[in-house]
């Protein structure tokens, strides 16, 4: 079948992509140093060298998915100016001001990750450990300001507009911190560590599942999935500061989210469920529970489709269905942590087979549930890029064939989510080939590198 | 002082610092693709690790600096610039991506064959980026760049200013690269190769040099804005670059490999500074002046703040690593028992 791109749908779709893959990397970015930090001070502290051993795999593994992190993001800083030209020149200066800062944290965490990644046995152990504070930092600072020119396009502030539509009265200070921005924040800050947990802790997980159950694959798994486990459980209650904002800031989104069709109060919670010629059909309704999560009330209103005019709804089936996922995905993933905990209070084996399967499932859900939950944000804003002031259809770009660089990105992405997989895939199994936690670079044919006989002869000072 | 013209300035601080750093990591691309076979070229591919490994990432978020002051400060040009030259800028983003990725998977190889791909892809990501980065100032320089953001897709960063461009983005990163990679190799303790990139590097220089003549025919033919400013305020920053690109090549004829890149920094620095005050007071040349492009005033000053915060924040952080980066425990490979005793 051949679809017919339009311009609009293929800016979009690539914009998702390049999101979407980068989210993930993002994700570790942001808190994998905190997860190596945990495991060097120990190994430093406690003279222990199986942590320290695990902190020194990790940063290389690091190293591969943070210069894969950094370049996507340039992509994505490209993208704003090529696919959305209209947003960034009517709204360029007034969302620019995090994108700054965000400039300024990118940095630091640059910085710091070439520090530490080439410091292992070139700076004190103290010091070099102390150069991980500063990533984590600005991590979790970057977030927060690229979080919050997402948050400003769902809530937008700090600019009117005179009679002319023109933007005026701009307060670069109220549009960074605008009302969304807390709550999306945290739900985002808290994700990353639920998904580098999880996922983390599924790869050894896995390892344990084909009987490496030696005291490095323990810990290993037991520092990933404390983090995890401890964010899984936050996250349905921050993800409940965030939506209970909606019902006053994006009542179209919710009225998506929620499936209503007709405002109610109190509205019901709908589960499952499809919209078919505006009726729902096949869904479970369980009365005045809508209400309760969506406004903190029990006869809370809530917004449906019916207020809005038909081009102002989101597309509501895939709005529904990705929070739904998104939900579902996180209890599952708060379950699967509870377990884990009681099972260790109670002295059971916490490294049971099913309790190992289990976690590989969590490493899968946490990506689900990061993608659906953007997916649901994303969507939940049509047909708005700035809701209510600007279109999606008003800010994209006027060239075409845009579906060309779409197919360019899409096989670009798959080579490098492949290369990148199988070159740390590589690193793993040379590891467990050997104790030895240095990989020598193959850039000769022969055996011995001659970086070895240079370093000999600077070693014995004979210049 | 106006502030249109502090953001400005900001802003081409930003160029000048990525044309430098990144333009110094992007410049091993060519000699990584001709370094040689697996025996001869190893040498050099190991040196080319450690002296961008460390740093590449750093440097590469001056482009983002570049582009977060362009939006924010010029949001309407950096809209037009984005969506005239679409096309190149894929291909830097492209270029980008192949390079880092390469770069960062290359070290972790498994097999030499599968090192091999990852280097060729890494130096060819490494010398099409700043080609295509190379063309996007020509188009922006010789005022192919409507304020409307309608130029051509394909004319506008195809003119002969945009060749220019590309080639010199090529030649002066390849040049800067060179003299780096001399003295981080003599750093190293291998003087062997020093020596060689010593030797290449002023080859390299001579052609740079004798490309920037070329240059100056076809500016002055193609872009009589840019060619009127460079005659003007631009003459003694490009009499202070072929000053300094002279003495740079004497010191790599000397043997002076540690101070002949100095030469090769302030020659590079000061033709793209030339550049900047050539085109003063446009942004967009013969389009949109720095004054009528600026956003709106209260980010400005913003941004100037953010300026001041990462002055004092970001700019020592850089300074530690380039100085670590340039001590010589830092310039071999550590010893391999760095565990404590257990």
């Amino acid at each position: 079948m051949l679809i017919a791109l339009d311009n609009l749908m293929a800016a979009r779709y690539q914009m998702a992509l390049s999101l979407g893959f980068h989210i993930v990397l993002a994700c570790f970015g942001v808190a994998l140093p905190a997860m190596i930090y945990v495991l060097h001070r120990r190994g430093i502290r406690n003279q222990d060298a199986d942590a320290l051993l695990l902190a020194k795999k990790w940063a290389k593994v690091s190293a591969v998915l943070f210069a894969v992190g950094a370049v996507s993001g340039t992509i994505l800083s490209f993208e704003m100016g090529i696919l959305w030209p209209g947003l960034m020149s009517t709204y360029g200066d007034v969302i620019g001001l995090p994108f700054a800062l965000e400039g300024i944290a990118f940095f630091i965490e640059a910085v710091f990750i070439g520090i530490y990644l080439y410091g292992w046995g070139r700076l004190s152990p103290k010091v070099h450990l102390r150069t991980l504070i500063p990533i984590m930092l600005s991590g979790a600072f970057g977030t927060f300001c690229i979080i919050s020119v997402n948050a400003w396009m769902n809530a937008p502030a700090g600019f009117d507009l005179d009679q002319d539509g023109e933007v005026i009265n701009v307060d670069p200070l109220a549009a960074m911190f605008n009302s969304a921005v807390w709550g999306q924040a945290a739900h985002m800050f808290v994700a990353t560590y639920v998904v580098t947990g999880f996922l983390v802790a599924s790869v050894y997980a896995v390892g344990m599942l084909k009987g490496r159950r030696d005291r490095r694959h323990t810990m290993g798994f037991t520092v990933a999935f404390a983090f995890a486990g401890i964010a899984s459980v936050i996250q349905p209650f921050v993800g409940h500061l965030t939506g209970e904002r909606l019902a006053e800031e994006q009542p179209s989104k919710l009225a998506a989210i929620e499936l209503a069709t007709e405002t109610e109060s109190p509205a019901p919670l709908m589960i499952g469920g499809i919209l078919v010629d505006g009726e729902v059909r096949l869904g479970i309704e369980i009365p005045v529970l809508g209400s309760i999560v969506a406004t903190n009330s029990l006869d809370g209103e809530v917004p449906g489709l019916n207020e809005f005019p038909p081009d102002e709804r989101p597309p509501a089936n895939v709005v529904h269905l990705a929070f739904q996922t998104m939900v579902g995905a996180g209890t599952l993933m708060a379950a699967i942590s509870v377990w884990f905990w009681w099972r260790r209070r109670r002295h059971d084996d916490p490294f049971s087979s099913w309790m190992l399967r289990a976690t590989v499932l969590a490493g899968a859900l946490s990506v689900v549930a990061l993608q659906s939950g953007w997916v649901t944000t994303e969507v939940g804003r049509q047909p708005w890029i700035v809701y209510r002031f600007m279109r999606v259809d008003e800010a994209v770009t006027t060239n075409g064939g845009i579906w060309i660089s779409l197919a360019v990105i899409v096989v670009v992405y798959a080579s490098m989510a492949y290369l990148a997989a199988r070159v740390i895939r590589g690193m793993a199994r040379r590891w467990r080939e050997s104790d030895d936690v240095e990989i020598a670079t193959p850039y000769g044919p022969s055996e011995e590198s001659p970086i070895l006989a240079i370093n000999a002869r600077s070693a014995d000072g004979s210049e | 002082m106006a502030l249109s013209d502090v953001v400005a300035a900001l802003l081409f601080l930003g160029v000048v610092a990525y044309a430098l750093f990144g333009g110094a990591d992007f410049g091993c691309g060519l000699w990584d693709l001709t370094a040689g076979d697996a025996e001869r070229g190893a040498h050099l591919r190991h040196q080319i690790d450690r002296s961008i490994g460390p740093v590449w990432e750093a440097n590469h978020v001056w482009l983002i600096y570049i582009l977060v002051f362009l939006w924010t400060g010029f949001p309407e040009p950096f809209a037009a610039i984005m969506t005239t030259l679409y096309i190149p800028w894929l291909l830097v983003g492209l270029g980008i991506v192949l390079r880092g990725g390469a770069f960062a998977f290359r070290k972790f190889s498994t097999s030499f064959a599968e090192a091999r791909m990852h280097g060729v892809m890494f130096a060819t990501a490494s010398i099409v980026t700043p080609f295509f980065l190379g063309m996007i100032a020509g188009a922006v320089a010789s005022g192919r760049v409507p304020a409307d953001g309608s130029g051509d897709i394909w004319k506008s960063w195809t003119g002969p200013t945009s060749w220019i461009g590309g080639v010199l983005a090529v030649l002066t990163t390849t040049f800067l690269a060179g003299t780096f990679l001399a003295a981080d190799a003599r750093r190293a303790g291998n003087h062997e190769l020093a020596a060689e990139m010593g030797r290449k590097s002023l080859f390299a220089g001579i052609v740079t040099g004798a490309a920037a003549l070329g240059a100056a025919v076809v500016i002055e033919l193609d872009a009589p804005t840019l060619a009127s400013g460079l005659h003007g305020r631009g003459l003694p920053l490009i009499i202070i670059s072929a000053v300094a690109g002279a003495t740079s090549l004497w010191q790599l004829r000397q043997g002076e490999w540690a101070i002949a890149r100095y030469g090769a920094v302030v020659a590079v620095a000061a033709i793209v500074i030339g550049w900047g005050v050539g085109q003063y007071d446009w942004i967009l040349v013969d389009e949109v002046t720095i004054a009528d492009g600026i956003g709106a005033r209260s980010t400005q000053i913003g941004l100037i703040i953010v300026f001041g915060f990462a002055a004092v924040t970001a700019v020592p952080a850089l300074v530690w690593l380039y100085v670590l980066v340039n001590r010589r425990d830092w310039s071999v490979d550590p010893t391999r028992s760095t565990t404590p005793t257990r």
